[in-house]
């Protein structure tokens, strides 16, 4: 018997490719070495019309000096290529669009660059594939958006390429994994050149290429909330969330968002928490950055263990001091990992709490206005009930104990809490809720398949605002569900157009819960009560080993 | 500065026996409300000067609220800077609060 070969069929081609390319860099680089002032010259050479390509860089670090030479690229040598990178965050992730070097984007953050992603996508400058999660867009790279060529960035290498990433490991891990595991081309920007790294954080046989930029990659705190612009309703938000959620379904493992109403959480718990004697309780096991904000609740004992997905400007050595909390390798330093901590936040937490742009009356919630497209990061992971999920635990069990009340117990799936936290009234006097989100309009503009939700209503478990917590696992009805939003709206127009007979019915059967109805005094709601009322308080409370960066030092 | 007055029938009157209390600061974004003791005790009257003008209908949403949950027998007088409606209920909530305790 014989089995039919492919005539001449080269399984190997991948290789061979990736063989040119490095032949080519070695044109202009010395070994792995690329002098810095030839950079763009070297990207021309490595690089093809066509490829994928991914600039590392998310909400936090970015590969600035790599994005900024490939951006001057003479779009006659690089072309047509797709962009398949977590954050589009510097203004030369959208040149490439501008110049021509680009033309496809897959992503999943763009923060800063919200509003000029909007026009581009309007004005047909950029392609869009999809607006990922996190999660979602490194499964992709091992599937079928693998990178051809990956620019990353490392705080220092060795010779031989072995990179250390210092605290802000992050995304390299993954996206070396997926690109240089599949015959991709590595580069990397690192801050210096040493002889020895203080850990090996990506080995160097992965590692074909390398320039020192003579400077660190840049990083932005954006876990950095100050305590000095935490306000009192902001206080009683954190306190209903506390007293009406944490304390009764026992929420110890867990993960925050970034917005203030979490931020106010973090500084409650020593003061509001330890008063209600939830110290060992509640907010023990973290899913989450070195927020700031946790120090004061780190140095009372209420935290046993946090893993990262980033690190945060500033709490370096703090990190480094506090080892039996961190994650931190043979060098001190902390070890972050994207991938695996939204792993963490998707399958080991029972909650997580977060704040929105736009909540409808479905519960759908979404960042996207009509002028920028924020895209996700790691929220529609975190804020989503995994349905792969197995083991049980007491919140788990309760919340779909809760949602659930014909199915036998065994056969009962519990519920990730996924709770949207905020004021009624956003930035600029802008409601929270709306009548219908600003991106199901943008869906259409753009002829998307899919309007860019961030939390879909139905993972959507609880919502709080200063007017109450509203469970809507507990809503028996589409209509009850409607009516338990409107509850908790305040004075939007959404929430006073409620039915008021029908909202206290709700609440006579706790879905609507206010503050009164907690036993909560509206005299606590007092900033005297946070445990930091500043960058400055949150700098003592780590004993100085908090080290804020400049633009949050008013000393 | 744009001032209006309502006065309201309301189902209890306010407990405690405090004469007085005052909670907030008047600044933007902020109010300062002023409660003090009547002897109307089905009334509750409500004088506001505000710098935000054309907020009446969110000003008597806001204050019907609060009315309904008892608030008999006071007068109360805000100086609003331009406070958002949910910073309004709380500060409102908070002088009642602060009118029903014990004197310290």
């Amino acid at each position: 018997m014989h089995t039919k070969r492919m005539a001449m069929k080269n399984w190997n081609d991948q290789k061979t490719a990736r063989a040119a390319r490095i032949a080519a860099g070695q044109t202009v680089a010395d070994g792995k070495m690329i002098p810095a002032e030839r950079l763009t010259e070297f990207l021309e050479a490595v690089i093809r019309p066509g490829d994928r390509v991914c600039i590392e860089g998310d909400n936090q670090k970015q590969a600035d000096l790599l994005a900024r030479a490939l951006a001057n690229a003479a779009p006659a040598r690089i072309n047509d290529l797709h962009m398949v990178q977590s954050g589009v965050v510097l203004p030369e992730h959208l040149d490439l669009f501008d110049r021509g070097i680009a033309r496809r984007l897959d992503f999943s953050y763009s923060g800063p660059q919200s509003a000029r992603i909007a026009r581009m996508l309007f004005g047909g400058q950029i392609e869009l594939g999809a607006v990922h999660t996190y999660l979602e867009l490194f499964a992709r790279y091992f599937i079928d958006l693998t990178p051809n060529v990956a620019l990353i960035a490392a705080v220092s290498a060795d010779r031989e390429g072995n990179l250390y990433t210092g605290p802000n490991t992050e995304d390299t891990p993954t996206v070396v994994e997926a690109t240089s595991f599949k015959d991709g081309l590595v580069i990397a920007q690192v801050g210096e050149i040493v002889d020895r790294v203080p850990r090996v954080d990506i080995p160097g046989d992965l590692v074909h290429f390398v320039v020192d930029a003579k400077k660190p990659f840049y990083v932005e705190p954006l876990f950095t909330r100050d305590p000095a612009a935490v306000t009192e309703t902001q206080i009683l938000t954190a306190m209903l969330a506390i007293k009406g959620l944490y304390a009764p379904y026992g929420i110890k493992r867990l993960n925050h968002g970034i917005g203030f109403s979490t931020a106010a959480i973090e500084l409650l718990l020593p003061t509001y928490g330890e008063a209600l004697g939830l110290r060992g309780r509640i907010c023990s096991h973290f899913a989450l950055n070195p927020h700031p904000t946790l120090i004061p609740a780190i140095e009372a004992g209420w935290v046993e263990q946090v893993h990262s997905f980033g690190s945060e400007v500033g709490m370096e050595d703090y990190v480094a001091a506090r080892s039996d909390v961190f994650f931190t390798g043979p060098d001190g330093s902390l070890r972050s990992n994207r991938a695996f901590c939204q792993t963490a936040g998707l399958y080991a937490c029972d909650m997580f709490i977060g704040s929105t742009l736009q909540i409808d009356l479905a519960g759908h919630s979404s960042t996207v206005t009509t002028s920028r497209i924020a895209g996700f990061g790691g929220a529609p992971n975190m804020g989503s009930d995994p349905h792969g999920r197995r083991h049980p635990s007491e919140p788990w069990l309760k919340a779909g104990a809760e949602a659930d009340i014909t199915s036998p117990a065994p056969l009962r799936r519990g519920r990730k809490l996924v709770v949207q936290i905020g004021e009624t009234f956003g930035d600029k006097n802008v409601p929270l809720f709306v009548e219908q989100l600003d991106a199901l309009a943008l869906a259409q503009k753009l002829n998307l398949d899919l309007a860019p939700v961030m939390v879909y209503g139905d993972d959507v478990t609880h919502i709080v605002t200063e007017e109450g917590i509203a469970n809507l696992l507990l809503c028996r009805s589409t209509d009850e569900r409607e009516q338990a939003i409107r509850g908790v709206a305040g004075y939007t127009d959404i929430g006073r157009q409620r039915d008021r007979k029908m909202v206290e019915r709700l609440r006579e059967r706790k879905i609507i819960q206010r503050p009164e109805d907690l036993g909560i005094n509206p005299l606590d709601a007092d900033r005297s009560l946070l445990a930091a009322r500043s960058i400055k308080d949150l700098m003592l409370a780590s004993g100085g080993l908090y080290k804020p960066p400049s633009r949050f030092r008013n000393w | 500065m744009e001032e209006l007055s309502f006065t309201l029938k309301t189902p209890r009157p306010a407990a405690g026996a405090r004469r007085q209390a005052i909670v907030g600061v008047v600044a933007s974004g902020n109010l300062e409300v002023l409660v003090e003791r009547t002897a109307d005790t089905d009334i509750c009257a409500i004088d506001i000067a505000t710098a935000a003008h054309g907020f009446r209908a969110v000003w008597e949403a806001v204050i019907g609220d609060f009315v309904a949950r008892g608030a008999g027998g006071l007068r109360i007088s805000i100086n609003d800077g331009g406070a958002r409606p949910d910073m309004v209920a709380l500060r409102l909530a908070q002088g009642l609060r602060m009118i029903e305790e014990p004197e310290a």
